[in-house]
C-alpha cells in the first residue's frame, strides 16, 4: 500500500482520460476499500433518500416542504440553531481567549472539558439538561419565579442547542489565537490605543474567519441535532417542535414521503452550509 | 517555552500604558464570565447527571444495573461499537493511505465526500437506512424473501452507528500521513522490507497516536449515538435497545432513576474519553515538538 504509491503517483503525468483507465484498472486495494466502503455506506443511502424525494413530483415536494407545519418548524429549528450559535459565538471567543492568555487554577481541566459535549452521549445531555432546567431543577427553579420557563419550551431547545455546538466554536479559535502574535497588540496598545480598540482593530479581524467557520460549524451541528433536543422539548407542533423530529414523526406514521421530502430540505441545507464553511476556511486562509 | 526576556518585558509593559491599573481586574471579571457561562451550559448539567444518579445512595444505581433491559442495553452498545469501530478503522486506514500522499483533481471534493456524515443530521441518516433497506426500499423486497431483517434489527442499527462515526479515523490518521511523508517507507523498501513488514514496523508506529486518537472519537460516538439508531431500531426493550435508547426510554416512562443509572455510565464512558485524549493530545504534542 505504501510502498506501492510511488508506481501509482508516476501514472499521473499521462493525459487525464489514460490516468482514469490505467488507475481503475491498477485501483491500489487502499481504493478498492476507501470506495466500496463509501459507496455501500454513504453514496446508496444517500442516493436512495434523493431518487426517494424525487418520485414524489415537485408539486407534491414543494406542498409538503412548504406545509405550514414543516414552514413552523424550519423557523425553529433554523432560528433557534442561529441564536444558539451566536450567543456560543460570543462565548466561545472569550472561553478561547481566557484559555489562552490567562493562568488560572484548574486551567487544564476547563481546557480538557470544553470537549464534553463531543464525548457525552446526547441522550444523557438531553435527560440532565431537562433535569436541571425544569421548574424545580437546579437552574430552573430559580427562573421559574421570575416567569421563565426553560425546559420544554423553544428556549430548552436553544440551551440543548448552545450546549452541543459550544466546542466547535471553543476548538476553532483557540489554535488562531495561540499563533497570534502579542506584539503586535502591545505594539497597538502602546503607540495609544485604548484596551477596546486594540480589540476591535487589531485582535478581532484576523480571528474573524475562525469565529465565522466555528459558529457556521456550530450552526450546522445544531440544525441536526436531535437526541438532546427531543428529550428537552416539549414538541408541541408550532411552538417547539424541530424539523430532525418531525421527520422522525412522519417515519413513525409511515408516512415516507413526509418524512423524505422533510430530510431531503435538511440534507441540502447542510450541504449548502458545508460549502460555506469550505468557503470561509478558504476565504481565511488569505489571513495566513 | 517563552524566554526570560519576552516574559519579563511582557511584566513591564502595562507601565507603558495610561490604562496600566484596569488591566489587573479585566482578566479576573472575563475568567468570571468565562466561568459562569461553562458552569450554567456544562458543569452544572454534568454533576446534576451524578448527583441524580446517586442522591439516594449506591442502593437504587446497582438495583437498575440488575435489570435485564438493562443489561441488555449495555451489551447492544458493546456489540454496536465493537462491529461499527472497526469497519471504520479498516475504511479510515485505508482512506488515509489512498490519499494521503496523492495530489489529484477532486482530492478535496473526495475528502469532503468523507466527511459528509458529520453535516447529514442523524435522523436523516437513519432515515436513509430505512429507505434502503426498509420493507418499502431499494432492497427491500429482496430482503424480505431472503427472511432478512436490517431495519429494525440489529443489522440496521450497526450500519447507522458506522454511519455517523465513520469519517473520525480518516481525519486524525490523512494529518499524521501527511506530515510524515513516505521517505520510510520508501528506506524501509530499499532496504527489504515487504509491503506488511513495513506496514507493521513503520507505518504503525509512525501514525499510531493520531489513529488512536482516531478510534477513541469513532467509539464514543459509536457508544453514545442516538438520533440514527433511534430511527432504525424501532427501540423494542430488550431486543433492539441500545444504552442512549434505554436513557430516552425510561426517561419518557418515568423511571428517571433507571435513566440516570444509565446515564451515569454514559457519562463515565465520556469521562474516560476525555482522559484518554488529554493524555493522547499530550503525547502528540510532546512528538511534535521532538520533531522540530
Amino acid at each position: 500500500m505504501a510502498v506501492s504509491s510511488p508506481s501509482f503517483r508516476r501514472t499521473s503525468s499521462h493525459s487525464p482520460g489514460k490516468v482514469l483507465l490505467t488507475s481503475l484498472i491498477h485501483m491500489p486495494w487502499t481504493w478498492r476499500i476507501m470506495l466500496g466502503y463509501l459507496l455501500v455506506m454513504l453514496i446508496m443511502p444517500v442516493t436512495a433518500m434523493l431518487l426517494r424525494a424525487a418520485t414524489v413530483g415537485p408539486a407534491e415536494f414543494w406542498r409538503i416542504a412548504t406545509s405550514p407545519l414543516a414552514l413552523s418548524t424550519y423557523d425553529v429549528t433554523f432560528t433557534t440553531s442561529l441564536i444558539a450559535a451566536l450567543i456560543d459565538g460570543v462565548f466561545g471567543v472569550l472561553i478561547a481567549w481566557v484559555l489562552v492568555r490567562y493562568d488560572f487554577p484548574l486551567k487544564r481541566f476547563i481546557d480538557a472539558s470544553i470537549d464534553l459535549p463531543f464525548a457525552l452521549p446526547t441522550a444523557v445531555a438531553g435527560l440532565t439538561l431537562a433535569t436541571v432546567y425544569s421548574n424545580n431543577g437546579w437552574i430552573g427553579s430559580l427562573l421559574a419565579p421570575l416567569g421563565i420557563k426553560i425546559a420544554f419550551t423553544r428556549l430548552g431547545v436553544g440551551i440543548a442547542m448552545m450546549f452541543i455546538s459550544l466546542p466547535f466554536v471553543v476548538r476553532t479559535v483557540q489554535p488562531v489565537l495561540m499563533q497570534m502574535e502579542r506584539e503586535i497588540e502591545e505594539a497597538a496598545w502602546s503607540l495609544g490605543a485604548s484596551p477596546l480598540q486594540t480589540f476591535w482593530r487589531v485582535i478581532l479581524p484576523p480571528l474573524f474567519p475562525a469565529i465565522l467557520t466555528g459558529v457556521a460549524l456550530g450552526f450546522s451541528r445544531a440544525v441536526g441535532e436531535y437526541g438532546s433536543t427531543v428529550i428537552i422539548s416539549s414538541n408541541t407542533p408550532f411552538r417547539d417542535l424541530i424539523a430532525p423530529i418531525l421527520i422522525f414523526q412522519r417515519l413513525e406514521q409511515y408516512d415516507y414521503a413526509g418524512a423524505t421530502v422533510i430530510g431531503a430540505v435538511l440534507l441540502l441545507i447542510s450541504l449548502v452550509m458545508l460549502l460555506i464553511i469550505n468557503f470561509i476556511q478558504a476565504w481565511g486562509k488569505q489571513y495566513d | 517555552m517563552t524566554s526570560n526576556g519576552v516574559e519579563s518585558l511582557r511584566q513591564v509593559a502595562p507601565s507603558y500604558g495610561t490604562k496600566a491599573p484596569r488591566r489587573s481586574w479585566v482578566p479576573v471579571v472575563l475568567i468570571a464570565i468565562a466561568l459562569a457561562f461553562l458552569g450554567l451550559v456544562l458543569y452544572i448539567p454534568a454533576i446534576n447527571v451524578f448527583y441524580q444518579a446517586f442522591h439516594e445512595g449506591i442502593g437504587p444505581f446497582l438495583k437498575n444495573l440488575s435489570k435485564p433491559d438493562f443489561q441488555h442495553a449495555v451489551k447492544m452498545t458493546v456489540l454496536l461499537a465493537a462491529i461499527a469501530v472497526p469497519m471504520n478503522i479498516i475504511f479510515g486506514l485505508a482512506a488515509a493511505f489512498a490519499l494521503a500522499h496523492k495530489r489529484f483533481r477532486g482530492r478535496t471534493l473526495l475528502l469532503s465526500i468523507i466527511d459528509l456524515p458529520f453535516a447529514i443530521s442523524p435522523v436523516v441518516a437513519g432515515l436513509m437506512i430505512v429507505l434502503l433497506y426498509g420493507r418499502q426500499g431499494w432492497f427491500g423486497g429482496w430482503l424480505q424473501a431472503n427472511n432478512i431483517k436490517i431495519v429494525f434489527a440489529f443489522t440496521g442499527m450497526m450500519l447507522a452507528t458506522a454511519f455517523v462515526s465513520m469519517p473520525f479515523v480518516a481525519r486524525e490518521v490523512i494529518p499524521v500521513l501527511e506530515e510524515e511523508g513516505t521517505s520510510q517507507e520508501e528506506a524501509a523498501h530499499t532496504l527489504g522490507a515487504n509491503a506488511w513488514q513495513t506496514f507493521w514496523r513503520v507505518t504503525v508506529p509512525n501514525i499510531r497516536w493520531g489513529l488512536l486518537y482516531g478510534i477513541l472519537l469513532t467509539n464514543a460516538r459509536a457508544m453514545g449515538e442516538f438520533g440514527a439508531v433511534s430511527v432504525v431500531s424501532g427501540n423494542i426493550a430488550g431486543k433492539t435497545q441500545s444504552l442512549p435508547l434505554f436513557v430516552e426510554e425510561a426517561y419518557k416512562s418515568y423511571d428517571t432513576a433507571a435513566a440516570y443509572s444509565a446515564s451515569v455510565l454514559l457519562a463515565l464512558l465520556a469521562v474516560v474519553t476525555l482522559v484518554v485524549k488529554e493524555f493522547l493530545e499530550r503525547r502528540t504534542a510532546a512528538r511534535t515538538r521532538r520533531t522540530h
